[in-house]
């Protein structure tokens, strides 16, 4: 590979100064003043045109042939085959016309290059014309807008009542994840509360805290709508599921959320991908500074039953951190949950 | 044509006619060259402003490809440069990487392809080409350029800083901008990025201003809007587009200045950063992007809009035809221009806001290919049985409109919302702006110059260089961005330092072809020199110019081939036809430029010219 770009480099200096240099004798011993613009640059240049396109077009097809599987990742949500059979679409749509109009472009300009005993044709305008090139766009967009606006009102709208809930929020630079536990309800949180144990800032006044956990990593099953409920402690971050086609801003300040069901578990995955490190990360899509590039989280996907067995064996963050809580009842004693109930 | 009737009769000012300014005031250097008010110095002022940053900005991007595509390459050897930008192994530093990214988008969006781009050509071309002594204000004009070199100067100052530069990317999104607990270019840097752009934004609206007065108070006699080049129809356009959007990134950037500053919430709201809940409370991070993109957007086309000008321009002139679809030509300007201000929540789809809102905005979004299609169309309908000359000019002007296309297209993309889901901030957004945005405009930039530079310094620039300068740079800009479509596809974030961390598994993925994407990147940027040797070595030792290389109908190459401050030494031409009657049937010449009145053209005349 370094051979290979050393002798690029070299040959095409090599190239340029010769050129150079070619022109400037050229010049000097035809000793042009005025502009002939009928020379075998013209036509250097209307044939290039023609090859450039050939060869570009025939290393566009063979690249995107060859590296499909490198590029295309497997879906492992419900939305994504939608969202992948509209872009598939689309760039069945724009690759024809791309062809086309660079085909005809760089065509012209061989075919129409400078010659001495031909004029061009005065044709200012075709209104017929324009309004066929204007109406058959309009017509196409309107197409993919009403197709992509059914599935975004879809993918985007509520989630179904019977949704996993799990809160997600992005810091500098990592996720954290909370459940709400057996009684299903996510406890509030405050941002002053956050402190180096509590990084989320549960409130523990809330009697719903009391069974939220906080595991390592994400658990999700496959088959049942998740929904992230989203947040940000310090700046924007996103929420970012390549393999899920999914994505969301966590914004601070203001709470987001996401929801998917996942059509494929971690395990299925591995054997899809062939590689048994395989792991579905969050990466943090937007840019938040000095780690920005290694923001991640590990999301596993299971079989429902395996998440229900994984859910029931998960200590609730109180159980697990129990000095932090007894400090927390002690300074807030007039309003703590317990003695609400 | 009830509208340009009305127009033709439009008074002149008699007095501008008998004004002599073909004697050069025996003005000194400072005022001829400094603060010089003619606005063919001022246009200069800008170019070579403009070449300077896009240097600057061309090599902090080499900097940041070594370090996507040589990620184990040892800098240690560049550290008399760069020194304090690396780290003990040698590598760039991942802050340093971010501040490079922030700069390289700011420098290459406001500082070369606005100020460097219209604040030449719109100021070259508006004057010359209406048919005007100078601009409506050439003391404003003044101001703008000096405003802009007040910018550059602290711009250029914020780099040298002790934290380093902005950092935040070029869009500067808070609360990441706005606390400099986040990133250290969230500093002095970011500070004086905001100052800068305050100045630059009184720049472009002095400027803007100025183009918008001229070219309606000040076209020639006969010029009616309907008979101005397409040049001049889209300058006058993006000036209205920049007016219109840049105090509202004013707004935007004040407002972020308060929050930084003066403690304000209007974009901070419960954050805890460095250990500390912050006061801060009711603010939206959301209203920044919405403000940003409100210009961000229109910012585009402020970009693009004066390139497809040129192009227009220049593929007519050398392909020997009239433009195709004059009208439809201009009307597409507007139709763009409108629908820009309509469309800025297509950056925004995943920020959190309503979803509605995203139905509305892909709508919208959508409907502004039409008039995109519509041109791109036109052009290549104005090549159809053309007499086609490949000047250098013209080559750039062909690569624009294959970029505008291939650009354009993988728009249809990201502007459908729900197909935006997963390629929002991924490489294939990079891919995008920078073939329709960035490639487009730089193309129409330097068709611009090649084919004014007659006009500007009276000589010709080297053609063979020019060949070279074209292919090298064409074929390179493809190699660079389009790869970038697949990393994209393959769902790669941009922005970021490394990707050893990203996916495990995936790290292998793309590691050849980001070293190409580097390799083409920085070939591509070294055959930028070229450009410069010649440019700079025309400027003195070039050929002399004709006065009408081109053999082209505007004004400007009524001129002479030097023209003093004034334009030109007698009467201002009246203008008695539309620009673009070339290769007229039955007309001696392939071309009759618009000075030539009806009555000596008999043999050639057709009834609609009587309404062009």
């Amino acid at each position: 590979m370094n051979i290979f770009l050393g002798l690029i480099i070299v040959l095409s200096l090599i190239a340029i100064f010769l050129f150079f240099r070619s022109s400037e004798i050229l010049n000097i011993t035809k000793k042009r003043i005025s502009t002939s613009f009928e020379d075998e640059n013209n036509n250097f240049n209307a044939l290039s045109g023609v090859i450039f396109l050939i060869i570009s077009i025939i290393g566009i097809l063979w690249y995107s042939y060859d590296q499909f599987d490198n590029y295309f990742l497997p879906m492992a949500s419900e939305h994504a085959p939608e969202i992948e059979v509209l872009f598939w679409t689309t760039t069945a749509i724009t690759f024809t016309v791309f062809i086309l109009t660079q085909i005809v472009m760089f065509y012209f300009g061989y075919k129409y290059r400078f010659n001495q005993k031909r004029k061009a044709q005065f044709y200012p305008d075709n209104h017929k014309l324009e309004i066929i090139w204007t109406v058959i766009p309009a017509i196409v967009l309107v197409g993919l807008i009403g197709w992509g606006l059914v599935k975004w009102n879809k993918i985007m709208g509520p989630p179904p009542e019977d949704a996993e809930v799990i809160e997600v929020v992005g810091y500098q630079f990592a996720w954290a994840s909370r459940y709400p536990g057996p009684d299903n309800t996510l406890g509030r949180s405050n941002y002053k509360l956050i402190d180096v144990e509590n990084i989320v800032g549960i409130d523990f006044s809330d009697s719903s805290s009391l069974d939220d956990f906080m595991p390592r990593e994400i658990y999700i099953p496959k088959g049942k709508p998740v929904v992230f409920k989203i947040r940000a402690r310090d700046v924007i971050h996103s929420v970012y599921l390549p393999y899920m086609r999914s994505q969301m801003n966590a914004v601070p300040g203001m709470p987001t959320q996401m929801w998917f069901i996942p059509s494929k578990t971690t395990e299925e995955m591995r054997q899809e991908t062939g590689n048994e490190n395989f792991n579905y990360e969050i990466v943090c899509n937007k840019i938040c500074g000095r780690a920005h590039f290694s923001m991640k989280h590990t999301v596993v996907v299971v079989e429902e039953w395996e998440y229900i067995k994984w859910k029931n064996s998960q200590q609730s963050w109180i159980e697990k951190n129990p000095d932090y809580y007894s400090n927390f009842v002690k300074n807030n004693s007039t309003d703590v949950a317990v003695l609400n109930d | 044509m009830g509208v340009s009737k009305s127009i033709t009769k439009k008074p002149v000012l008699k007095s501008e006619a008998h004004h002599d300014h073909n004697h050069d005031h025996n003005q000194s250097f400072i005022t001829k060259y400094i603060f010089s008010e003619d606005h063919k110095v001022i246009a200069k002022q800008f170019l070579i402003s403009g070449i300077f940053w896009a240097i600057i900005g061309g090599a902090l991007s080499s900097l940041f490809r070594i370090q996507l595509g040589f990620p184990d390459l040892d800098l240690t050897a560049l550290s008399p440069i760069i020194g304090n930008w690396l780290t003990p192994q040698g590598k760039i530093d991942p802050e340093v990487y971010l501040a490079l990214i922030t700069m390289h988008g700011t420098i290459m969006v406001f500082f070369v392809l606005t100020a460097g781009l219209s604040g030449t050509f719109s100021n070259f071309l508006i004057p010359l080409q209406v048919g005007a002594r100078d601009m409506a204000s050439g003391f404003l004009n003044m101001l703008s350029y000096w405003f802009f070199f007040i910018s550059s100067i602290i711009m250029f100052a914020s780099i040298f800083t002790e934290g380093g530069p902005a950092s935040g990317g070029w869009t500067i999104y808070p609360p990441l901008s706005a606390l400099p607990q986040a990133v250290s270019g969230s500093g002095l840097g970011m500070t004086l990025w905001l100052i800068s752009m305050a100045f630059f934004i009184v720049s472009a609206l002095l400027g803007a201003l100025n183009y918008i007065t001229t070219v309606i108070n000040l076209r020639t006699e006969g010029m009616t809007f309907f008979r101005m080049p397409l040049t001049i129809w889209a300058f006058f356009v993006t000036a209205i587009l920049g007016v219109l959007s840049f105090p509202v990134l004013l707004s935007a950037v004040l407002l972020l200045i308060m929050d930084r500053s003066f403690g304000t919430s209007f974009y901070l709201s419960d954050i805890y950063i460095a250990g500390e809940a912050l006061s801060n409370q009711g603010g939206s991070a959301i209203l920044f992007q919405h403000l940003f993109w409100f210009l961000g957007h229109p910012e585009v086309y402020i970009v693009i809009l004066p390139s497809l000008g040129i192009t227009s321009e220049i593929i007519a002139t050398c392909s020997r035809k009239p433009i195709f679809g004059y009208r439809a030509m201009v009307y597409s300007i507007f139709g763009i221009g409108a629908l820009s201000f309509v469309v800025w929540a297509h950056h925004m789809f995943i920020s959190g806001m309503n979803p509605f809102l995203g139905s509305v905005f892909t709508i919208l979004t959508l409907i502004i290919a039409v008039p995109s299609a519509i041109k791109a169309f036109n052009y290549i309908a104005t090549l159809w049985r053309g007499n086609i000359i490949f000047t250098p000019a013209m080559l750039f002007s062909i690569g624009l409109v294959s970029f505008f296309i291939s650009g354009g297209l993988t728009g249809l993309f990201l502007g459908n919302s729900v197909v935006d889901i997963n390629l929002h901030d991924t490489y294939f957004v990079v891919a995008h702006f920078h073939i329709v945005m960035g490639s487009a405009s730089f193309f129409g930039l330097f068709a611009g110059v090649y084919h004014w530079f007659p006009k500007m310094f009276g000589r010709m620039m080297n053609n063979t260089l020019g060949y070279v300068h074209f292919w090298v740079t064409f074929i390179g800009a493809y190699l660079v961005f389009f790869p970038l479509h697949y990393i994209g596809i393959a769902g790669f974030p941009r922005r970021y330092y490394s990707f050893t961390n990203f996916e495990t598994g995936r790290i292998e993925s793309f590691i050849d072809l980001n070293t190409f994407v580097s390799f083409a990147a920085i070939l591509t940027f070294a055959a930028q020199f070229l450009f410069l040797f010649n440019f700079f070595y025309s400027m003195y030792r070039g050929r002399k110019a004709s006065s009408n290389p081109w053999r082209s109908n505007t004004l400007e190459w009524t001129t002479p081939v030097e023209p003093g401050h004034g334009n030109w030494p007698g009467e201002i031409p009246k203008v008695h036809r539309w620009p673009y009657d070339y290769s007229k049937p039955r007309s001696k010449d392939d071309f009759i430029p618009q000075h030539v009145p009806l009555s000596q053209t008999k043999e050639s005349n057709l009834p609609e010219d009587e309404t062009r």
